[in-house]
């Protein structure tokens, strides 16, 4: 029998609840009692993701942003979705250092630390609909 | 008792000090940016916003941003550092971050920024370095 444990987080488009977002997170996944590293590579991932939805998704203007977060076994399953502008061209979004809005001292880092720090990770979006990032982690 | 009442009494020196995000020192013409919060987006927009006001209000060379008191970093960070490099790289100002933990260590590895900022341990010890030069 496979174990698993889902959590659910909807939150409003503001930057104060980024912190939050990833303490949820951390603390969901600390029953598979991960590493310092492991818990760190999670915040992180989860910090820029749900940055990206503040900041690209809905401009820095209201919405909400919903977080899952699915424990199976020993591997997490995370997805953040915003119903915000969407993604044009989502292979180049992903680009290494490529961002939209430089003018936000913005370095387009946030998915690259995203794939460094996450076992997988895959981008659906939609222009004028949304944008859903998934990821997955093994916990050793 | 009314609310607020209740409320300065149980107020302490941390709380007192709730929405600080970081400490402003002047030491000669170097900036120490001693971050109290996670330097993620949220705590950026502050941290930037009073770095700026610094740096040009008291003709600042070089930055030392200290970690000691923030154990979390993002891409939103390294704007920040960038930022302010790119505002001291001109004069021949530098930039350096201390008291960095393993995770916001690996953060700056990863992207590349140590080949343009310095690490080192304290604050003294980059205080020392750019004093000399
Ligand atoms: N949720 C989203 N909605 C709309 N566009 C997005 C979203 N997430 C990312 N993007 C687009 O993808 C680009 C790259 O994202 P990435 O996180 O890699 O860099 P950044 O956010 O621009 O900069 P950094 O993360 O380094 O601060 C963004 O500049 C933006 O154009
Ligand atoms: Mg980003």
């Amino acid at each position: 029998m496979d174990y698993t444990n889902e959590m659910l987080l909807e939150i409003d488009s503001q930057s104060r609840n980024e912190s939050f977002a990833r303490m949820v997170v951390a603390g969901f996944v600390a029953q598979l009692d991960p590493t310092i590293e492991e818990i760190a590579d999670i915040k992180t991932a989860v910090s820029e993701a749900v940055t990206n939805a503040i900041i690209h998704g809905y401009n820095n203007g209201p919405g909400k942003v919903k977080l899952s977060c699915r424990i199976c076994n020993h591997e997490v399953f995370i997805e953040v979705t915003d119903t915000g502008k969407g993604i044009e061209d989502i292979e180049k979004a992903m680009e290494p250092l490529y961002t939209s809005r430089p003018e936000l001292e913005r370095s387009g880092m946030g998915f690259s630390f995203m794939e460094a720090f996450m076992d997988d990770l895959k981008v659906e979006s939609k222009l004028g609909e949304g944008t859903t990032v998934k990821m997955k982690k093994l916990i050793h | 008792m009314d609310k607020q009442e209740r409320k300065r009494k149980n107020t302490t020196v941390m709380q007192l000090r709730e929405g600080v995000k970081a400490d402003f020192e002047i030491v000669n013409r170097c900036l120490v940016v001693k971050l109290l919060e996670d330097l993620d987006h949220h705590n950026a927009v502050s941290i930037r916003e009073q770095s700026d006001k610094l740096i040009t209000g008291k003709n600042i060379k070089d930055i030392i941003f200290d970690f000691t008191g923030s154990e979390f970093m993002d891409s939103s960070g390294i704007g920040v550092i960038m930022g302010r490099y790119k505002k001291v790289i001109f004069t021949g100002g530098k930039v350096a971050v201390t008291g960095v933990n393993h995770s916001v260590d690996r953060i700056f590895r990863l992207s590349g920024l140590y080949k343009i900022i310095h690490k080192f341990e304290t604050i003294d010890d980059a205080v020392k370095k750019f004093n000399n030069n």
